[in-house]
């Protein structure tokens, strides 16, 4: 009878001991399907005044890119576009830009605001070819490389220590991949 | 020079949660009564320094004092004074001062209250409910002080999230935490009984009140929290599943199986360490509530912004706090004598029912709640997988069916030895009423969910079973009404805030059924004058246009409703863009009938011209909230009978097993 009682504190200390696992886990991280696999079709429309658009058949032409989706009406996307300017000053990787759901003169007004890290912009009004990338939400990063192969797939705004932790090591990956 | 005041007043108030939780306990053990009597002015005195924190952190954002980071972090000059005062309590640290302002408010309560409970029970619960004070303000100090300065301050804050700019959800958190917190009672009463080693009836006449205002603010706070995600959303739907609101159902549904046990003990002397168990369970489900929000273990939209130092803290407080209790639980529960004994067909039988579905029902929202966290925690981070609604209604719906079925049947019983056939002989009239209300509602939806009949049923056989049982003890119908009136006046505040409770319920079901199972939805694009029928309303879109509100833009748009050409409402809801923090809100514009709720969304302009619109008519909502409020309602009802009077317990003349057992076991048993 005696030992009955002591049912409640082992199922506590059972369920303690995965809440601790769980701090360190970090359930935003959502691991992509498509990690590995070659990047979907892109094919998107320009921006007005930032010709060409986007083509598929680029992302493979043995260069590594990085694929940033973003929106002028998305916050979170303000909060890393310094981080994002800091690599296209340094110019260590080809950046190319989804612009998703967004009306042109506020993306440009955007871009012209804040400054323009991407060589090329496709448009993306509906949406669906960030569906076929798997965005569930902007802002979200891809690091492609030189095979247009998807070698990481960052959700949410890239912060300064993302870059140093996450985004650097990913470009220096896709770097070696192209010139082994 | 304020804030420093108000951090002082914090380290003041620990000092005392401090004294108070070690001195009374050892007075209580040795039978010291100086040492006992520290508790009382200790815990005013607490009460007092966390007060004055919270109105000097109230001042802050009032002032908009933007030295202070909490206030720049949560507040901004050009908000509305409503939303600055409700800003205090909209972030994590601020949040937390009003937990603990909550819980030494209750532990002052008892010091006041309590002068005629027995001086070692009192010293020991003031002890208890000041180590939980202690452990939050010492939280609240090393890791998330409300009072830090920012040097130099910044012009302006960042603003509160504009999803929180809102009446609802301004009131929501002081409802969750007095709920919550008022759950501690129960907890602090439970430990200090573990320790006395007893439980008597006059103990759980001690606790009945508390747990009972606690349950009645928490159903108030996540009825209101419920209905702000239905309007604020946008979506249309009140309850999502989401691990924050389930953080503060299970509390609720572990609370309102404590609320019925107690009644055991308190009656029948019997069921004590299920009961015990129970308090200190439901206390530590508001504790892996706050752990669950301010850790960042689950993801949810209602998650504050989250830190890992401060997840290691809670977590270590929960460990302490919960496993402290139940390996006490463990070791002195089995010493505690069992009280009378009862017959599976009984009062204290149905109460067992009650107490096992309600606790299985919320085991089962833990799982569905922490799965996706096991799952991560077992790979290493690979499995990610989310519970959503699909699990809930396979699991959860499944176990409160027959919850709902006896909640008609089982205050009819006897105690000790109840007449089944009987009490179903007398819910005779109200089960067949009940089946012929689902089969007119089958008839009436011919082709749609036949589930939504049984519900419908269901419903009414919660509303008609407190009638029939509240006919039956007044005698109406059957004496005259003078002597009714006297009857329904004789019988216990107490039953008469049960039915009111238990109808209320019905009235929720009634709510959920209709609006899940009939609702009609149209998502289109209008231009201007056009018209589309939603559930037999005809909606006329008039146009729209853009306004601008105290911190915010928005574009308005206008929808006539009308009914066989009669003008029902104009329907204005908004689409909100806020600059700080930037967002986008949606306002849906509701109007509520008690057929059902007219419900308009205005989206986006299109490339046409035309704006995109969402238009609902959501059968019988407005139940769901006139439901909570009666559930709320027969709780205060119960509160205000004399037998549960805070500071009445009348220990002395207590004698188990003889004292008065209401009106019901003398109710004739046909």
């Amino acid at each position: 009878m005696r030992w009955r009682s002591f049912i409640p504190l082992a199922l506590f200390a059972a369920l303690a001991v995965a809440l601790f696992v769980g701090l360190d886990l970090n359930p935003r991280i959502i691991p992509s399907a498509l990690i590995g696999k070659p990047a979907p079709a892109l094919d998107l429309p320009p921006l007005p005044g930032k010709e060409p658009g986007l083509v598929a058949a680029r992302l493979r032409d043995g260069e590594p890119t990085l694929v940033n989706v973003w929106a002028s009406w998305c916050g979170p996307c303000r909060i890393e576009h310094p981080q994002l300017m800091a690599l296209a000053e340094d110019e260590i990787i080809r950046m190319i830009g989804i612009n998703y759901k967004d009306r042109q003169a506020n993306a440009l007004r955007f871009l012209a605001q804040l400054g323009d890290p991407y060589e090329a912009v496709g448009v993306d009004a509906t949406g669906r070819t960030s569906i076929d990338w798997g965005v569930y939400g902007v802002p979200e990063t891809f690091i492609l490389d030189g095979a247009g192969r998807i070698l990481l797939k960052h959700v949410g705004p890239i912060r300064e220590e993302d870059l140093e932790e996450k985004i650097l090591p990913a470009i220096a990956a896709a770097k070696r991949g192209t010139e082994p | 020079m304020l804030p420093e005041i108000g951090n002082f007043a914090l380290v003041l108030a620990l000092v005392l949660a401090i004294v108070q939780s070690s001195l009374p306990m050892i007075g209580a053990q040795l039978g010291n009564r100086q040492m006992m009597a520290v508790a009382e002015p200790a815990a005013f005195g607490q009460f007092l320094f966390v007060a004055i924190a919270f109105a000097l952190l109230t001042h802050a954002f009032i002032v908009s004092d933007f030295s202070v980071l909490t206030v720049v972090a949560n507040s901004h000059s050009a908000k509305p004074m409503l939303y600055k005062i409700s800003g205090v309590w909209g972030n994590h640290e601020g949040s937390l001062v009003l937990w603990v302002l909550i819980l030494t408010l209750f532990g002052a309560a008892v010091a006041l209250f309590g002068r005629n409970l027995p001086a070692s029970l009192r010293a020991r619960v003031l002890s208890v409910q000041a180590m939980i004070a202690a452990g939050f303000l010492l939280f609240m100090l090393l890791t998330s002080n409300p009072f830090l300065r920012v040097i130099p301050p910044p012009p302006d804050g960042n603003g509160l999230n504009p999803l929180l700019q809102d009446p609802g959800l301004a009131f929501h958190p002081p409802f969750l935490y007095l709920g919550y917190v008022g759950f501690s009672m129960a907890f602090s009463f439970a430990v200090a009984a573990l320790i006395e080693g007893r439980v008597d009836p006059a103990w759980a006449r001690w606790v009945r009140p508390w747990t009972l205002a606690a349950w009645c603010f928490l159903t108030i706070g996540i009825a209101m929290g419920s209905w702000w995600a239905y309007y604020e959303l946008g979506w249309g739907g009140w309850w999502f599943w989401d691990p924050v609101e389930n953080a503060s159902f299970m509390p609720w549904l572990l609370g309102t199986a404590l609320l019925h046990s107690a009644i055991v003990v308190e009656k029948r002397d019997a069921l004590k360490s299920w009961t015990l168990l129970l308090a200190i369970l439901t206390f530590s489900l508001s504790l892996l509530g706050t752990f669950i929000v301010r850790s960042g273990v689950l993801t949810s939209v209602h998650a504050f912004a989250t830190d890992p130092t401060r997840g290691v803290f809670i977590l270590a407080l929960l460990v302490v706090a919960i496993g402290g209790s139940l390996a006490l639980f463990a070791i002195r529960a089995p010493a505690l004598k069992g009280g009378g004994l009862f017959s599976p067909i009984s009062r204290e039988a149905a109460l067992v029912l009650n107490n096992w579905l309600l606790a299985t029902a919320c085991a089962t929202v833990l799982l569905g709640t922490l799965y996706p966290l096991f799952m991560d925690a077992l790979s290493g981070g690979e499995d990610k997988v989310t519970v959503g609604p699909p699990f809930y209604n396979a699991t959860f719906v499944p176990l409160m069916i027959p919850l709902l079925v006896a909640m008609s049947i089982g205050p009819l019983l006897a105690w000790k030895r109840g007449d089944l056939p009987g009490v179903l002989q007398r819910l005779k009239f109200a089960a067949i009423l009940s089946a012929l209300i689902g089969l007119a509602t089958l008839y009436l939806s011919w082709g749609g969910p036949v589930l939504a009949a049984f519900g419908i049923a269901l419903g009414a056989w919660l509303i008609l079973g407190p009638v029939t049982d509240a006919v039956e003890r007044t005698k109406l119908f059957r004496a005259p009404l003078s002597q009714s009136w006297a009857r329904a006046r004789g019988l216990p505040r107490a039953s008469w805030g049960a039915m009111v409770a238990h109808a209320g319920m019905g009235v929720v079901v009634l709510g959920i059924t209709g609006s899940t199972a009939w609702t009609e939805e149209k998502i289109t694009v209008m231009r201007q004058g056009e018209t589309v029928t939603v559930g037999g309303y005809d909606y006329r879109f008039e146009g729209a246009e853009q306004i601008a509100g105290p911190n915010y833009s928005a574009i308005r748009g206008h929808f006539r409703a009308s009914r066989e050409g009669r003008d029902i409402a104009t329907l204005s809801p908004e689409a909100r863009s806020y600059p700080t923090p930037p967002m986008e809100t949606t306002e849906a514009a509701i109007h509520p009938r008690l057929s059902g709720d007219l419900f308009a969304v205005i989206g986006e302009r299109q490339a046409d011209g035309g704006w995109a619109a969402r238009l609902y008519f959501r059968p019988f909502l407005s139940w769901i909230w006139a439901g909570c409020i009666l559930m709320t309602l027969g709780g205060i009802v119960s509160l205000t009978d004399r037998r549960h009077r805070v500071g009445a317990p009348r220990r002395a003349a207590q004698k188990p097993g003889t004292q008065k057992p209401g009106a019901r076991q003398t109710a004739p048993a046909a």
